[in-house]
C-alpha cells in the first residue's frame, strides 16, 4: 500500500493574539468568549503588531497574561485616561481598553464620560455582568433592583441606592461618539453579532472616526449564585430587558463599516 | 541664547518643550494655570500632544499612559491637584515608567488659598504615594533654577525610569525673572525596548505594578529600592553660602532659600557668622553635609512656609550634634528677611554670645 500525501487545511485555530495560557475565570464566565472574541478581530484586522491594550482592575486584572498583545495595568477606572495618553503619543496604533461595570461605570465614571466627549480614537470593550465579581459579588452601577449582593444583602433597594446606570444610553449623547452599541454573549447567535460589533468598534478606531464602545452583556455565576447555564438564561429574562440590546450611536460615517 | 524675562511657570513650561517634552495633560489650578495655558498654545505648535484633562486624577493617568510609550511626559499641578494624583503617581512608580510633575504649592490643608507655600514637603519628598517610594525632588530658587531643574527632571526621570518632582511654590510661579532657555530638543523618535510600541516581531511587552506572589511582589520592591540608593549616591545636589566659618546654618529651599540669602547678609553685616545651605534635591536629602556642618556650628535655623516638615528631616540627619531650631509662617504668608534676622538675633544670643546684637537692618 503506497503512501498518500494528504493535505491539511486548518479550518479552525485559536487566533495568535490569544496567547497559549489556561485562564483563572470561573467556571461559566463568558470573559473567556468575549477574550476570544477580541483576539479573533484582532487576528483578522492584522493589527497585533500595533495593539495595545488597557488592563481593568477587576476579573480582567491578567488579561495581559492572556493576549499576546502590549498591555499596560491601570489603576481602577482609569483605563480610558491611560488609554488615551498612549493613543495621543502614538496615534498610528490600535488602542483599547477592556473594562467591567465597577471601573466604567462607578469609580471610573468621570474618565468614559470625557473620552467619549473628547472622541477619542480608542475602542472599550465593557463587559457588563452587572456585579463586582473580583472583590467577591458586591453591589454594581449596573446591578438590577432587588438583586442580591455582598453589599445589598436584602436586593438593591432603589430608594437607598439608586437605579443602576445604562452607560451605552448615556454615552451615546456624546457627540464624539461614533459607535455605541449593546450586545450579549448569552447565546451563539448573540456571540456573533458581538463579534461583528467589536470588528466595527475597532473599524471606526482605525478610520479615525471617533470613539467606540461595545457593551457586552456577560454572566458572572460565582457571584450571582446561581449555575453557569442559569447565569446564561439571567442575562436574557433580566438583563436584556432593562439594557436593550442594540445600537445607541452609528455615526453617518461608520454605517459603511458596519460588519455584517 | 540671551536673558529674557519670564514669569516662572511660564519658564518652567518652555523648558519642558526645550527638554523635549512630548506631551502634557494637566488641570487649571492656581498658582499654576499658566503653565497649562501656556502649553496650550506651545505644544500644539510644535505638533506635540496637549490635553486639558478632566480632572488631576485623568490628568496624572493620561501621563502615566504616555510614559508607557516611552514619550517624555510631565504634568503640573498645586497641591491639593496633587493630592489627587498621589494614587497615579504610586502606579507610575511602581510600573518604573519615567515622569516629570511640577507643583507650584500653594496653601493647605484644604482648599486653603493660593498663596504659596512649602507646606507639600512630606506629600512630595516622603512619597504621597502608598507604597515604599521616593521620587527625585528638585527646589529651585529663582526662575533660572526653574527653567535648569525642568531640564535636569527629564533627563534624571529617563536615567533611572523614575518619577522626578520640580518643587515651585506661588511665588516662584508668578514672579519674573531673567532667564536663559536652552536650545530646542526636539522630540525623540526611538522608544526604549521596555516601551508599548506593539508587539510586532517582538515578545509582547507588559507594564504592571500587581504580582501576586509575594516573593516575586518583594523581588520588585527590592528592585526599586536598589533604583533608589543608587540615586541617593549620585544624585545629590545643594547650594551652600558662607558656611567655611559660619557659627549658624541657616537651612532653607525654594523662595524661603532667597530669603534665608538676605537674611545670612544682614546677619553677617552685623557680625555674626551666619551660613546657609539650600538643599537642591529635597530627596534625596543634603544629609551628609548637613551632617558635617553640624559638627561645626553652634546651631541650625531651619526656615520654612510651613509648621514645619523639612525640619524634621534636618533634625534627623544631625542626630542630635547641634541644637536644630525652626522657624515658619503658614497661611500664605512669606517670611522676609526681617523677621528671619530677628530669629537669627535671638538663636545668636542664646547659643553664642551672652551680649545681645541689635537685630535692625541697616
Amino acid at each position: 500500500m503506497s503512501a498518500q500525501m494528504v493535505r491539511e487545511e486548518v479550518v479552525f485555530k485559536r487566533p495568535a493574539p490569544l496567547g497559549q495560557t489556561v485562564t483563572h475565570y470561573c467556571p461559566g464566565c463568558t470573559h473567556g468568549i468575549i477574550h476570544r472574541l477580541v483576539a479573533e478581530v484582532i487576528d483578522e484586522l492584522d493589527v497585533a503588531g500595533k495593539t495595545i491594550g488597557v488592563a481593568p482592575v477587576g476579573c480582567a486584572v491578567f488579561a495581559y497574561n492572556y493576549f499576546e498583545l502590549d498591555f499596560v495595568e491601570s489603576p481602577h477606572g482609569r483605563a480610558t485616561a491611560v488609554a488615551t495618553g498612549i493613543k495621543r503619543v502614538q496615534p498610528d496604533k490600535v488602542v483599547f481598553t477592556y473594562q467591567g461595570d465597577g471601573d466604567l461605570a462607578a469609580i471610573g465614571t468621570g474618565e468614559t464620560v470625557h473620552v467619549a466627549a473628547r472622541g477619542e480614537n480608542i475602542t472599550v470593550v465593557f463587559v457588563n455582568n452587572a456585579v463586582y465579581g473580583m472583590t467577591g459579588g458586591q453591589m454594581a452601577p449596573t446591578t438590577l433592583p432587588g438583586m442580591v449582593t455582598t453589599s445589598s444583602p436584602k436586593g438593591r433597594d432603589v430608594e437607598l441606592a439608586g437605579y443602576p446606570l445604562r452607560m451605552s444610553e448615556m454615552l451615546a449623547t456624546t457627540s464624539g461618539a461614533a459607535y455605541i452599541v449593546r450586545r450579549s454573549v448569552h447565546d451563539v447567535a448573540n456571540i456573533r453579532k458581538t463579534k461583528k460589533a467589536l470588528m466595527t468598534a475597532f473599524k471606526v478606531q482605525m478610520q479615525c472616526m471617533g470613539f467606540s464602545m461595545v457593551e457586552i452583556l456577560s454572566t458572572c455565576p460565582t457571584n450571582w449564585g446561581i449555575p453557569a447555564g442559569d447565569a446564561l438564561k439571567f442575562i436574557e429574562e433580566k438583563m436584556v430587558p432593562y439594557y436593550p440590546l442594540g445600537d445607541y450611536k452609528v455615526h453617518e460615517a461608520v454605517k459603511p463599516l458596519v460588519a455584517h | 541664547m540671551a536673558k529674557e524675562l519670564w514669569k516662572g511657570n511660564e519658564a518652567v513650561a518652555e523648558a519642558a518643550v526645550r527638554a523635549g517634552c512630548e506631551a502634557y495633560f494637566g488641570y487649571p489650578i492656581t498658582p499654576q494655570t499658566e503653565l497649562l495655558e501656556y502649553m496650550s498654545r506651545r505644544m500644539p505648535e510644535l505638533g506635540r500632544v496637549f490635553i486639558q484633562a478632566e480632572s488631576e486624577l485623568a490628568a496624572i493617568n493620561m501621563v502615566y499612559g504616555a510614559a508607557c510609550t516611552g514619550a517624555r511626559v510631565m504634568t503640573s499641578s498645586s497641591s491639593p491637584g496633587v493630592s489627587l494624583m498621589q494614587e497615579g503617581l504610586s502606579y507610575i512608580a511602581g510600573s518604573e515608567v519615567p515622569a516629570v510633575m511640577v507643583d507650584v504649592m500653594r496653601v493647605g490643608p484644604g482648599l486653603g488659598n493660593i498663596q504659596p507655600s512649602q507646606g507639600d514637603y512630606n506629600q512630595l519628598v516622603k512619597f504621597g504615594g502608598h507604597g515604599d517610594f521616593k521620587a527625585i525632588c528638585l527646589a529651585p530658587s529663582t526662575v533660572q533654577e526653574s527653567v535648569d531643574l525642568t531640564v535636569l527632571a527629564f533627563d534624571l526621570a529617563d536615567k533611572y525610569r523614575t518619577l522626578v518632582y520640580v518643587v515651585s511654590d506661588g511665588a516662584l510661579g508668578q514672579m519674573m525673572e531673567p532667564a536663559e532657555l536652552p536650545p530646542l530638543q526636539l522630540v525623540r523618535k526611538e522608544r526604549p525596548g521596555w516601551a508599548l510600541t506593539g508587539a510586532d516581531h517582538r515578545p509582547k511587552n507588559i507594564i504592571t505594578s500587581i504580582y501576586l506572589d509575594p516573593e516575586q511582589m518583594e523581588k520588585l520592591n527590592l528592585r526599586l529600592q536598589a533604583k533608589l540608593a543608587e540615586i541617593r549616591k549620585n544624585e545629590v545636589r545643594w547650594k551652600e553660602y558662607l558656611t567655611e566659618d559660619a557659627d549658624l546654618l541657616l537651612v532653607a529651599y525654594g523662595t524661603m532659600g532667597r530669603v534665608c540669602y538676605t537674611a545670612m547678609k544682614q546677619a553677617r553685616a552685623k557680625g555674626i557668622k551666619v551660613g546657609l545651605l539650600r538643599p537642591i534635591t529635597l530627596w534625596p536629602f543634603p544629609s551628609e553635609r548637613i551632617a558635617e556642618l553640624a559638627d561645626q556650628v553652634h546651631g541650625i535655623l531651619t526656615v520654612e512656609m510651613s509648621a514645619g516638615q523639612m525640619v524634621e528631616d534636618v533634625r534627623l540627619y544631625v542626630e542630635g550634634r547641634c541644637p536644630v531650631q525652626f522657624y515658619g509662617r503658614m497661611g500664605g504668608i512669606v517670611p522676609l528677611p526681617d523677621e528671619v534676622l530677628k530669629v537669627i538675633g535671638e538663636m545668636n544670643d542664646e547659643l553664642i554670645t551672652a551680649e545681645p546684637v541689635e537685630m535692625v537692618a541697616a
